[in-house]
């Protein structure tokens, strides 16, 4: 029975992969087979050292596709369920819930589907605009904000890839946001060259702050998890102090604003004055090239990734893992950076202390949906800027909180970071271990006892 | 307790890894199950250990059908495994690991280990084990740990145990003496299923061989059959077991060390003053028990290791101070000895691994970019010229066999031109059929005139390929000898004793026991 189960499963993922984990299964001689819950369970890390080896990151990046996809389902309905809870309608009809069950459930159903509705309305394609315009405006919506998640989404992409985590998006994004918009309101420069130097001005701000964490990681050894948040908090605090100099301060105000940005430093509307999509969509897709060209084609890539995988390896094999941390932290730091710019020249047009928003942490989960690669994090970088552009709209139209936008992304998070609980829920082979060899029971007992009834 | 296997078949999707095993283990008997890497000898063990489900098929106990639901109903029956990777605490003792899962307790839930210590305490002496129970288990020589797994085993009153390749951690001395307490088992009425692919061994300590292939028994072999032809039934074609290569013709000596000192961040000295020369046509062969230098050594010529002093010169070039990258670029290949965490990154396909240390230069890359035609070619030609078995060069290299992984790490490394070429323990984990096409490669790369070193802790090994043998104990180089000397006075010299003093002793001490010093 459990053989037909997996089986099952089994159709559902990539042929080759499966064939791949296969062998891996098979190949018993470097202990890769699955380890068996004697009653002295842990090995030495000396004989083991695959297990040893295997970062936290690692895992999480070798989640496959369909549980990223599975993860988002999963967490929509919830979502749903939460949704449900929380309407009027749904306490009502629940007072009598065993005379007429059905008032209820149809309640929840109607206000599950229609806050859903409403943020698919708010997010792609509104069928109850009059204007060809209003239809479309809420995409133009969705990919102005995915714009800043992008870019900051491949930043922390891109250090997962060379085995780093990147929490310091967010002060990457201010110091890159700060930089661009100093060049933008204090020098006056002629269209082109000016939107120019607030891009490069934006890179090298971000870059600046993710390269002192690759600087000090590669020098001193210090966990680069510390290092970003610690530097998140200098960022978000320095750009709160420099508000309120003359330098940055706009003049005659009391409120920690900037200047607006001249207007040769700003990016052009995309589609016209109609849309606030601007031009710095373009550059998220062109960084998103540019990412997939770097970590595919070009050696710098080879080498990230190498120091990712395997940093011994890579170290006996010539690289330096050292000069690797610092390279792929700059380069973290500018596509954050470039986050910040489309934020100051694009859709804020002024420099405020909440320029990065939440831009930086949901960056880390766009990297984790996306699996770090960069197509992957271009469309959860959407799907993110939909949930944001969308969730307003559900707020206004349903009642709904637009906090259970947030919870819905939280619970991806959760999912993603879980995947043994997605695979479990749905039955899915786990990689490395998969069709048949049986799960002694005392691992059995801890998957959770529902089966995939909440789908 | 007499064991029986019937018709055990195991499947992994479409893959069969048993096909219609029998097996009897007879009370008493040591019988070994030889095969090669991935023929499905740890998957059957692992059927009887209750790990596995057999897809089909029956296990019977003295005649009755049992069904094992995990490990532990598999002890309860009787049976008991040494795994080959151990399945010990590092930071608990030898008691608290072997009472672990087991553990007999006092009012109030409070450990009793006295009743467990009395036990190891008694059957270390009725073996001869020499085991301390309060001894932290990281602190144990790899060859004690063993014999605390084997006793976690005897304490649960294991009939049968399976000891699963308990030789390949083993130095040669630690080796004699499993066989020894393997035989003292046996005498004692346990039965041993012993699986390796190491013939000499399996030689040496069965009563009963039964050798398996892809999955399938191939037949029963009597311990006197002549190696070639175990080899053979294992490989499924004939072997050749002695690589009868011609005698080296060195040249101009273009290697040299001198005075090289390597010191430990402890402050210990892992490679004390050590000179040798390698000439171009030659091997020359690094002998010694594991840990005694070797790895520092091979680390300290490729610039891995941070406080060397003294001269590594090839080709009169100075190497020490150098970056790992400008030595491998000046031409020498090296092959680690854990070619899954040095050699490979496992994450990778097998046609980036085929270029991990070249693929900044040209062909495989122009300016920053990098040539995915060409890498591809590469690793086509490199798969057909090594028979690398793989799915395809896209495959990620973790996936494939540790033969497979080698042959990748050595396809890299010696498919460009050198001018000094090591290899440590090249052929580890390696099956028979694979050891011989490595060794060829090797002697192929010496007889084009590269100086090659190969570092091995398998003296079979050693005598097999080198031109001259130098012995490292503790750091220091005990001598450099001809490849032709005997197994006991490299015994000597592994232990610790100077190349002439080694020379002059009696034949009749030279057995292992002596030689410890």
């Amino acid at each position: 029975m459990s053989e037909d189960e997996h089986k099952h499963a089994r159709k559902k993922t990539d042929e080759h992969a499966s064939e791949v984990r296969l062998e891996a299964m098979v190949d018993t001689e470097d202990g890769r087979i699955a380890p068996p819950p004697v009653p002295a369970t842990a090995q030495s890390g000396d004989l083991h050292p695959e297990a040893s080896s295997q970062t936290v990151v690692q895992r999480i990046m070798s989640g496959d596709a369909l549980v990223a996809v599975l993860a988002v389902v999963l967490s929509l309905i919830a979502g749903g369920i939460l949704i449900a809870l929380t309407d009027e309608d749904v306490a009502q009809t629940a007072t009598y819930f065993f005379a007429r069950p059905q008032d209820m459930l149809l309640a929840a159903w109607s206000a599950a589907s229609e806050a859903y509705l409403a943020l698919f309305q708010g997010s792609v394609f509104d069928y109850e605009g009059e204007t060809f315009t209003r239809m479309i405006s809420p995409l133009m919506q969705t990919l102005t904000v995915a714009t800043p998640l992008i870019c900051a989404g491949l930043g922390v992409a891109l250090a997962f890839r060379a085995g780093l985590f990147n929490i310091g998006a967010q002060g990457q994004i201010i110091i890159g946001a700060t930089l661009a918009a100093w060049v933008g309101f204090s020098l006056h420069l002629p269209v082109g060259i000016h939107l120019l130097l607030v891009i490069v001005a934006g890179i090298i701000g971000g870059a600046i702050w993710g390269g002192l964490v690759g600087l000090l990681k590669a020098k001193t050894g210090a966990h680069e998890v510390i290092l970003t948040i610690m530097l998140n908090y200098v960022a978000i605090y320095l750009v709160t102090y420099l508000l309120t100099t003359p330098a940055f301060q706009r003049p005659g105000s009391s409120n920690p604003i900037s200047p607006q940005l001249d207007e040769t430093a700003m990016y052009p509307p995309l589609f016209g004055d109609a849309f606030r999509l601007h031009w710095g969509f373009i550059v998220a897709l062109l960084a998103t090239v540019f990412v997939w060209w770097l970590l595919k084609r070009s050696i710098i890539g080879f080498e990230l990734r190498a120091v990712g995988a395997n940093p011994v390896a890579a170290r006996t094999a010539g690289i330096s893992v050292t000069k690797g941390y610092v390279v792929v932290m700059l380069i973290a730091g500018a596509l954050a950076g470039l986050a910040g710019v489309a934020q100051v020249a694009g859709t804020e047009q002024v420099l405020s202390s909440g320029v990065a928003a939440s831009f930086g942490f949901d960056a880390i989960t766009v990297a984790l949906l996306g699996r770090s690669t960069p197509w992957g994090t271009f469309f959860a970088g959407l799907l993110f800027g939909a949930f944001r552009a969308g969730g307003v709209t559900m707020q206004i139209s349903t009642g709904t909180s637009i906090d259970i936008v947030l919870v819905v992304q939280s619970l991806i998070v959760l999912f993603i970071a879980a995947p043994p609980l997605v695979r479990a829920l749905f039955h899915l082979p786990e990689p490395g271990k998969t069709k048949g060899p049986r799960r002694p029971k005392g691992t059995r007992s801890r998957k959770p006892a529902t089966t995939g009834g909440s789908a | 307790m007499k064991l029986e296997l019937k018709g055990i078949t195991k499947k992994f999707g479409s893959f069969v890894a048993n096909d219609h095993i029998d097996l009897v283990v007879e009370p008493g008997q040591v019988h070994s199950l030889l095969g090669e890497n991935g023929a499905g000898k740890s998957t059957l063990m692992n059927v009887l250990y209750g790990l596995y489900e057999p897809t089909e098929g029956q296990i019977l106990i003295d005649g009755k059908p049992v069904e094992f639901n995990g490990p532990g109903d598999a002890m309860a029956a009787g049976i008991g495994m040494v795994h080959q990777h151990f399945m010990l605490v590092p930071v608990f003792t030898v008691a608290e690991n072997i009472a672990l899962g087991n553990e007999a307790t006092k009012a109030g839930g409070i450990l009793n280990l006295d009743e467990t210590r009395t036990k190891i305490r008694q059957i270390s002496e009725q073996y001869g084990f020499q085991v301390d129970p309060d001894a932290v288990v990281e602190d144990l020589p790899v060859g004690v740990q063993q014999r605390a797994e084997i006793i976690k085993a005897l304490v649960r009153d294991a009939e049968v145990l399976i000891l699963d390749e308990p030789t390949a951690v083993l130095t040669p001395k630690e080796t004699d003496e499993l066989l020894a307490i393997i035989a003292q088992l046996k005498s004692d009425g346990k039965s041993i299923v012993f699986i390796s692919h190491k013939l000499r061994e399996v030689k040496a300590v069965s009563d009963l061989i039964t050798v398996i292939r892809r999955g399938k028994v191939v037949g029963d072999a009597d311990p006197n059959a002549s190696t070639t032809d175990l080899a053979s039934m294992m490989v499924g074609r004939s072997v050749s077991l002695s690589l009868n290569k011609a005698p080296a013709q060195p040249g101009e000596a273009t290697f040299v060390i001198d005075g090289l000192t390597v010191t430990a961040p402890t402050g210990q000295r892992v490679v004390d003053n050590l000179s040798l020369q390698i000439a171009q046509g030659e091997i020359l062969a690094i002998a010694g028990v594991q840990g005694n230098g070797q790895t520092e050594l091979t680390e300290a010529i490729l610039g891995l290791q941070e406080h060397v002093s003294g001269s590594i010169r090839l080709e009169g070039k100075e190497l020490v101070g150098r970056g790992t990258k400008e030595i491998i670029n000046s031409g020498v290949g090296f092959v680690p000895e854990d070619r899954s965490v040095e050699g490979l990154v496992g994450a990778f396909s097998v046609a980036e691994n085929m270029i991990l240390n070249r693929y900044d230069q040209a062909p495989f890359a122009k300016g920053l970019a990098m040539k995915p035609a060409r890498v591809a070619e590469n690793a086509a030609e490199r798969i057909a010229e090594f028979d690398v078995r793989t799915q395809s060069a896209t495959a990620a290299a973790g996936t494939l066999s540790g033969g497979n992984q080698q042959k990748v790490v050595m396809a890299r490394e010696l498919s460009r031109p050198l001018k000094l070429f090591i290899a440590s323990q090249p052929t580890r984990g390696v099956d028979v059929g694979s050891i011989e096409f490595l060794h060829k490669r090797i002697v192929s790369e010496r007889d084009r005139g590269t100086p090659v070193m190969i570092v091995s802790t398998e003296l079979d090994e050693v005598l097999e390929l080198a031109d001259r043998i130098a012995v490292l104990y503790q750091g220091r180089l005990m001598g450099i000898v001809p490849g032709n000397t005997s197994r006991d006075r490299l015994g000597l010299m592994m232990a610790g004793m100077g190349a002439d003093e080694a020379q002059g002793t009696d034949p009749a001490r030279t057995d292992p026991e002596s030689g410890d010093k």
